[in-house]
C-alpha cells in the first residue's frame, strides 16, 4: 500500500483547492442574491444574456472553422513539404505558441488599429481615405483568436497525418486516382479523426476564453467568458457570474463527452 | 509519400499562413524603438528610451521579480506533486486510474474563466487573496495537469523490468524510486518543470482574479498597460520576451536536428 503515498497527495491537494471550491461556486449560484434558481431563470430568459450566448457560439464557430482550414494547410505542409519548409513551419508555429497571449494580442493591435500598419500601408497606396476599423469589433477578435488557436489545431492534425499509411496513398495512385481524387476520397477521410479533434479542441478553448476578446474587442465584443469577468470584477454580481460559469461548464462537459464518444483521444495524443 | 507533395498554389498559401503567424510579433519590434512617448512606428530616428524605462522602472522590475518567484515556486510544487502521482500510477495501475487521471487533469479542460472564479472563491475564504502564496497555489492548480501528462508520457516509454529488477535485488520502493526510476526519467522531469514554469510565467486569466494590488505579476502589469493609452514600454517588454522565446525555440530545433543526425549516423 506504499504506492498510495505516491498517488494520494495530488488528488487530495486538488480536492481541497479546486473541487470543493467548485462546489462552493455552484452553491453561490443558487444562493446569491437570494436562494433559488433566479440566476438560472435570468440566464435563459434575459434577451441580453441570450444575445451574448448566441454571439459566443457564432464567433466560436467562425474561429473554429477558420482555424481548422488554416491549420489543415499548415499541418499538410509540415508533414509532406520539403525538409527546409518543415523546419520553417516548425519555427513559425512554435514561436507564437510559446509567446504570451497578451503579447500576441498586442501585436495585432499594432497591425490592425486605425493608425496601425495595415491602415498606414493602404493609405500610402491610396486605396483608402478613411482608416478601416479592424479592432474593437468582431473582425479583430476573430483574427486574434484564430492566431491564438491555430497551433492547438495544428498539433492533432499533424499527429493524425503522420499516422496515415503511405501505402494506402500509393495504392490509390496505382489504381489510377488523380491527385484531387486521392485527396478528397482517400486522404481527407483518413485525416478525419484529427479534423474532429482539432475542431473540438479549438471550439472548447474558445468558449472560455476572454483575454484576447477583451483586448481586441475593446469591450464592444463581449462574449460569455468576458461577460462573467465583468460581472465579477465590476458589478459584483457573484451569483449571476457563478450561474453563468455553471452553464458554461455544463456546455463544455457535453462537448468533451461528445468528443470522447466520436473519437478516441489516444489517437490524438502521440 | 513523395506522391503527396503539396502543389504550387498551396505552397504560396502556406507561406502566407506563416506570415500570418509570425507577422504580429515582428510588428512589435520597430515600435519598441520609437523615440516618441506614444505607440508609433519610428520614422527617422531610433531610440532606446523605452528599454531604458523598462530597465530602470521599479514597478516593471518588481513585477519581473514577482513573476520569477511565483513561476519557480509553482513549477517546483507542481512537478513534485506530478512526479509522485505519476509514479504511483505507474507502479500499481489501480483500477481507478482513468478516473484519477481524469480528475487531476480537470483544471486543464475547464475553461480558464471558471477556474478563475473557483480559485477566487477558495482564496478569499482562506485569506490568501492577493498574496504571493495564494498566487503560487492558484498557478500550481492550473499548471499541474501539464506536468502530470508530461511525466506520464515519459514513464510510459520506460521499461517496466528495471523496477522489477531493482525490487528483486531487495531495494525498497523508496530506494527503487530514488536510485533507479528518477535517474531514468530526469529529462522528463526537467521538461515537466520547464513547461510548468513557462505556463505560470505567462498566466494571466487566473491571476486577474486572485490578485489586485499587492501582487502584480509581469503579465498582470502588461494587461494593465494594454488599457486605453498604451505605453510603448509594453513593446520593449514584449521584444525582450519574444527574443528569449526565439532563442529557446531555435536552440531546441537545432538540438533536435543534431540528435536526429547523430541517430542516423549511429544506425548507418
Amino acid at each position: 500500500m506504499e504506492w498510495c503515498l505516491f498517488v494520494a497527495p495530488l488528488p487530495l491537494f486538488l480536492a481541497l483547492v479546486y473541487a470543493l471550491p467548485l462546489l462552493g461556486v455552484v452553491g453561490w449560484s443558487l444562493t446569491d442574491p437570494e436562494p433559488g434558481f433566479g440566476n438560472y431563470q435570468k440566464i435563459f430568459t434575459d434577451p441580453a444574456i441570450l444575445g451574448i450566448f448566441w454571439r459566443t457560439l457564432r464567433l466560436c464557430l467562425i474561429v473554429s472553422l477558420v482555424s481548422l482550414a488554416l491549420a489543415y494547410l499548415i499541418a499538410y505542409h509540415w508533414v509532406f513539404g520539403p525538409p527546409l519548409r518543415q523546419r520553417l513551419i516548425e519555427i513559425c508555429v512554435l514561436i507564437p505558441f510559446w509567446i504570451s497571449v497578451l503579447i500576441r494580442a498586442f501585436g495585432w493591435i499594432i497591425v490592425l488599429r486605425n493608425r496601425g500598419l495595415v491602415n498606414g500601408w493602404l493609405t500610402d497606396l491610396g486605396l483608402i481615405s478613411e482608416p478601416l476599423s479592424m479592432v474593437r469589433n468582431e473582425f479583430g477578435v476573430v483574427i486574434g483568436m484564430v492566431h491564438f488557436m491555430a497551433p492547438y489545431a495544428i498539433f492533432p492534425l499533424v499527429a493524425t497525418m503522420r499516422q496515415i499509411d503511405p501505402r494506402v496513398m500509393s495504392a490509390a495512385r496505382g489504381l489510377g486516382a488523380g491527385p484531387v481524387r486521392r485527396f478528397v476520397e482517400v486522404f481527407f477521410p483518413l485525416s478525419m479523426p484529427g479534423v474532429i479533434g482539432a475542431f473540438f479542441i479549438v471550439f472548447i478553448f474558445s468558449l472560455g476564453f476572454f483575454i484576447t476578446p477583451a483586448i481586441l474587442g475593446g469591450g464592444r465584443v463581449v462574449m460569455v467568458a468576458e461577460y462573467v469577468f465583468l460581472q465579477m470584477s465590476q458589478t459584483a454580481n457573484w451569483g449571476l457570474g457563478a450561474a453563468l460559469s455553471v452553464v458554461l461548464l455544463a456546455l463544455v462537459t457535453v462537448l468533451i463527452w461528445v468528443l470522447l464518444k466520436i473519437t478516441r483521444v489516444e489517437k490524438l495524443v502521440n | 509519400m513523395r506522391a503527396e507533395r503539396p502543389g504550387g498554389p498551396s505552397t504560396l498559401m502556406v507561406y502566407m499562413a506563416m506570415v500570418f503567424l509570425i507577422f504580429p510579433l515582428l510588428a512589435i519590434i520597430p515600435v519598441s524603438f520609437t523615440p516618441k512617448r506614444f505607440l508609433s512606428m519610428p520614422s527617422d530616428e531610433l531610440s532606446l528610451r523605452h528599454y531604458e524605462a523598462l530597465a530602470t522602472s521599479p514597478e516593471w522590475l518588481g513585477s519581473i521579480w514577482q513573476s520569477l518567484m511565483v513561476a519557480t515556486a509553482s513549477a517546483v510544487l507542481a512537478t513534485v506533486l506530478a512526479v509522485l502521482f505519476a509514479l504511483g500510477i505507474w507502479y500499481r495501475r489501480p483500477r481507478l486510474t482513468p478516473l484519477l487521471i481524469g480528475f487531476v487533469i480537470l483544471p486543464m479542460a475547464v475553461p480558464p474563466i471558471i477556474s478563475a472564479i473557483v480559485l477566487y472563491f477558495f482564496e478569499t475564504r482562506m485569506g490568501l487573496y492577493d498574496t504571493l502564496p495564494g498566487v503560487i497555489l492558484a498557478h500550481t492548480v492550473i499548471v499541474v495537469p501539464y506536468a502530470v501528462i508530461t511525466v506520464l508520457v515519459v514513464l510510459s516509454q520506460l521499461d517496466r523490468r528495471i523496477e522489477r529488477a531493482a525490487r528483486n535485488l531487495g531495494a525498497s520502493l523508496w530506494q527503487t524510486t530514488v536510485f533507479v526510476i528518477l535517474p531514468n526519467i530526469k529529462v522528463g522531469i526537467a521538461s515537466a518543470g520547464f513547461l510548468a514554469f513557462v505556463l505560470s510565467w505567462e498566466e494571466i486569466a487566473i491571476t486577474l482574479f486572485v490578485t489586485s494590488f499587492d501582487v502584480v505579476t509581469l503579465p498582470r502589469r502588461i494587461w494593465s498597460g494594454l488599457r486605453d493609452n498604451i505605453d510603448p514600454v509594453i513593446a520593449s517588454v514584449s521584444v525582450v520576451l519574444i527574443a528569449l522565446t526565439v532563442a529557446a525555440v531555435l536552440v531546441r530545433t537545432v538540438a533536435v536536428g543534431m540528435k536526429a543526425r547523430r541517430n542516423k549516423e549511429a544506425s548507418a
